[in-house]
């Protein structure tokens, strides 16, 4: 017998909650209500198998992806290694970076194909697949570390913008970053490029041997783990700001070259209280006011556990 | 192949959706499992969670486990629950029936307040109708009370306290044997820079979450604290509050040093007490001695301020114990007169003989001296650190509660409404408001986050009859039975922490 995912409005009667392993889903769209309801059937009808679909490559999935070819079957399979492949030359990278985005944009495609939506985003722990269709808008919220609690700036993104993908990345996600970072948040066109280069973004954002980072071989802490014995973050003492600024600079350098290679459409990248942003991401400065009346309307959070609000 | 999750027997009785484990499949190592509950097939390591975090390793045993407590604190997510033991010590089991307590850690809310609380949840308890109404507290007003066992010098009153070289609180006027901290409050958080703000921030939710913080105090020490845990000041770690003040001290063991030895003196930074001249030396009738003591004498045999403040003997900034004496009056002196100088904490200790010049010649302790300095120690407690958080449930807290708040507040002091913060027990104060005190040890792991006001978010709870709630104008349209959550995949048990809640 097939195992079921989890399919379920969250009790806002608004969003649609799936969940089957590891995955998380989030999905809002707007739309008349006939357009809403075959959009929510057929993501729910899409995602039901995905998982074993991925699981059937999953070995394959967590090797280091090559450059051009790839002997993946799945579709969602095949998104995630042609999201990777562009960095495969120069680094270690496994499909698996790129998952959770390449699944979102699944789901958000299977729900385009069934319905006529004005806006609509499927949400996989914050890593996010959007749809705007003519004057539509999203106003898309910065965690400043995904393992708190609280919006720190926002991201507005318009149907003229490019960015329909969104994926953050860093050292307190769900996921092992090879870098620093409290958190990398990038635009990018897709959301399995977004995915992909958000963990790359994340990585770079180091400070290579310095004492006050502790670092673990990351098959130490999950044995199945795509990455091996690299060692991966696991805690940041104390930085100088010097030290900050540096660390920030390499992320930057990196985030720089993706832009110039249209890879991304903007990145904003967090470390210890200190922000640099990359490209235009429309991310206003300053923070939020704090939660005061309507300001946390229409804005979500990014990052693990994300979500937004209509 | 794998089967699907099976129930295990012996958790028959739960039937919630978070409660399920599965059996599992020892893999080769014996220590890693692997999880069949998806086909991810995860192996995880003792005290780890799979890919999905929703399921781990305890003691071997494939568990199911609360996803993100702090992640899933959301303003804008309705609907995630952690329910946990209401008294006693957390056992591992993940739900007592029938009575579960549902707390607020995880429920969200917003700021102000201005919408119902996620949850208002009514349970069936003892043939009374009971409501909880559960949400989480945004705390912009708010600060720990820190008591610090120790006797060492951690700054002069008033002095600042620092995290990070920013200013977060002060010492504030000591209690009986320790030291005090008054940390946060609206100033550190929002009143002063936007670096202050958020240090400040951060080390109130460490503190409350029980993790070491190290405090700078301006003219003083640098110290360790962390909640339940002995302070470690200036890289020492304290091991016993002292037995009482000098002067109390030899009150305490008189009896024990009369015939053993001519003089005590007992060094504290507070009252020393000298054994010949003190009261309980002239009801024992021991005799003068000529010792002469420096400070200033407060009543026969107990003197202040024998030396300055410092991480010394007794609280005192002294290496050398002799230094808080004078020369020995001749007239009542005499070769051979045998003296004890100890610290309160009977930690430091050392035995003089006075030679032909009276002056004090140190020597081996005597087998019986020694005893009653193990005895000082032995009655010494464990010295620890104890965070207590204190907020305030103001307007708009309580509007997430009732659509009449200041009724909460009364039904609160009518002692109708009982308040518990992540379910353990709260003191409110008198007088106005709802402002409470709770010991953060009490809580579950992580009960607290924040937002970037920046404010502490800690969770309330409300519990009182349904009738009561109706009455005070509640929100009983939004009030949904337990069972309806249990069956509902957002409730999640807590995950077990040892150490908690001990």
């Amino acid at each position: 017998m097939k195992r079921l995912p989890q399919i379920a409005l969250l009790p806002d009667g608004k969003r649609l909650h799936l969940q089957d392993g590891p995955i998380d889903l989030v999905i809002e769209a707007k739309g008349s209500e006939n357009d809403l309801r075959a959009a929510y059937e057929a993501a729910a009808r899409r995602f039901t198998g995905l998982l074993d679909e991925l699981c059937d490559e999953l070995t394959e999935l967590r090797k280091a992806a090559d450059p051009v070819h790839s002997s993946l079957n799945g579709v969602v399979a095949r998104r995630m290694h042609a999201a990777v492949a562009p960095f495969a030359a120069e680094q270690f990278i496994t499909p698996m970076a790129a998952v959770a985005g390449s699944v979102a944009e699944e789901i958000l495609g299977a729900m385009l194909g069934a319905a006529r939506l004005d806006r609509a985003y499927v949400n996989n722990g914050g890593d996010i697949a959007l749809h705007l269709a003519a004057a539509e808008h999203f106003a898309i919220g910065l965690m400043d570390r995904p393992d708190r609690h609280g919006v720190m700036q926002t991201i507005g993104i318009d149907a003229d913008d490019a960015a329909r993908g969104i994926a953050t990345s860093g050292r307190h996600g769900r996921s092992f970053s090879l870098g620093i970072a409290d958190a990398v948040t990038v635009l990018a066109r897709t959301a399995s490029q977004a995915d992909a280069a958000a963990t790359i973004i994340a990585n770079a954002v180091d400070l290579p041997g310095h004492p006050a980072i502790v670092r673990l071989p990351a098959n130490e802490l999950q044995p199945d783990s795509d990455l091996g014995a690299r060692l991966v973050t696991r805690d940041v003492g104390k930085l100088r700001d010097e030290e900050i600024d540096e660390a920030l600079h390499a992320g930057v350098s990196r985030a720089q070259q993706l832009l110039a290679a249209g890879l991304i459409e903007g990145a904003a990248l967090r470390l210890l209280g200190e922000t640099a942003v990359v490209g235009s991401t429309g991310i206003r400065a300053g923070a939020v006011p704090a939660f005061h009346g309507s300001a946390v309307e229409g804005t979500a959070q990014v990052g693990s556990g994300a979500r937004r609000v209509a | 192949m794998v089967g699907p999750a099976r129930k295990r027997g012996t958790i028959g009785a739960f039937s919630i959706a978070g409660l399920l484990m599965t059996d599992t499949m020892a893999a080769g190592g014996g220590d890693k499992i692997r999880c069949d509950a998806c086909p991810v097939m995860c192996y995880i390591k003792p005290g780890a969670a799979g890919a999905c975090d929703r399921y781990a390793n305890h003691n071997g045993e494939l568990v199911r486990v609360d996803p993100h407590i702090v992640l899933e604190q959301t303003v804008s997510h309705g609907g995630r629950l952690v329910p946990f033991q209401a008294g006693g010590d957390w056992d591992g089991k993940l739900v007592h029936e029938p009575s579960v307590f549902v707390t607020a850690i995880g429920a969200g809310t917003t700021y102000p307040d201005y919408k119902p609380a996620p949850f208002i949840v009514s349970s069936e308890v003892d043939g009374v109708d009971m409501v909880t109404v559960v949400t989480e507290g945004i705390f912009s007003y708010c600060g720990v009370k820190v008591k610090i066992d120790t006797d060492r010098y951690l700054g002069p009153e008033t002095a600042t306290v620092r995290a990070e070289g920013e200013a977060i609180g002060h010492v504030t006027t000591s209690e009986y044997g320790s030291q005090m901290l008054s940390l946060g409050g609206v100033h550190h958080l929002t009143g002063g820079s936007k670096k202050e703000g958020r240090v400040t921030c951060d080390a109130l939710m460490d503190l409350s979450n029980c993790k070491a913080v190290e405090l700078t105090i301006d003219g003083g020490a640098t110290v360790v604290v962390q909640a339940g845990r002995p302070p470690i000041v200036n890289g020492v770690a304290e091991e016993r509050m002292r037995v009482g003040c000098g002067s109390a001290t030899i009150g305490m063991f008189a009896k024990q040093w009369h015939g053993k030895v001519d003089e005590v003196v007992v060094v504290d930074d507070h009252i020393t007490g000298v054994l010949s001249e003190h009261q309980a030396g002239k009801l024992l009738d021991i005799p003068d001695t000529g010792i002469k003591m420096k400070g200033r004498r407060s009543t026969p045999g107990r003197y202040f301020q024998v030396a300055d403040p410092g991480t010394g003997w007794g609280g005192t900034n002294i290496s050398d114990p002799l230094s808080v004496l004078g020369p020995f009056n001749p007239k009542e002196a005499r070769p051979g007169l045998t003296m004890l100088m100890v610290s309160t904490t009977g930690e430091h200790a050392a035995y003089y003989e006075l030679d032909e010049a009276l002056r004090p010649v140190e020597k081996q302790m005597p087998a019986d001296l020694q005893f009653s300095v193990e005895r000082i120690q032995e009655n010494c407690e464990p010295a620890l650190c104890t965070v207590l958080f204190m907020g305030g449930a103001g307007g708009s807290l309580r509007a997430g509660v009732t659509d009449n708040p200041v009724r909460l507040t009364r039904s609160v002091k009518d002692a109708l409404t009982r308040v518990t913060s992540g379910g353990a027990p709260v003191y409110v104060w008198p007088g106005g408001g709802i402002t409470f005190m709770v010991d953060v040890t009490q809580m579950p792991a992580g009960a607290f986050g924040y937002v970037p006001t920046p404010a502490l978010v800690a969770p309330i709870e409300f519990t009182l009859r349904l009738s009561d709630y109706a009455a005070l104008g509640g929100h009983m349209d939004h009030v949904r039975p337990l069972a309806s959550l249990r069956d509902n995949t957002e409730t999640r048990p807590m995950p077990f922490i040892p150490g908690r809640r001990a």
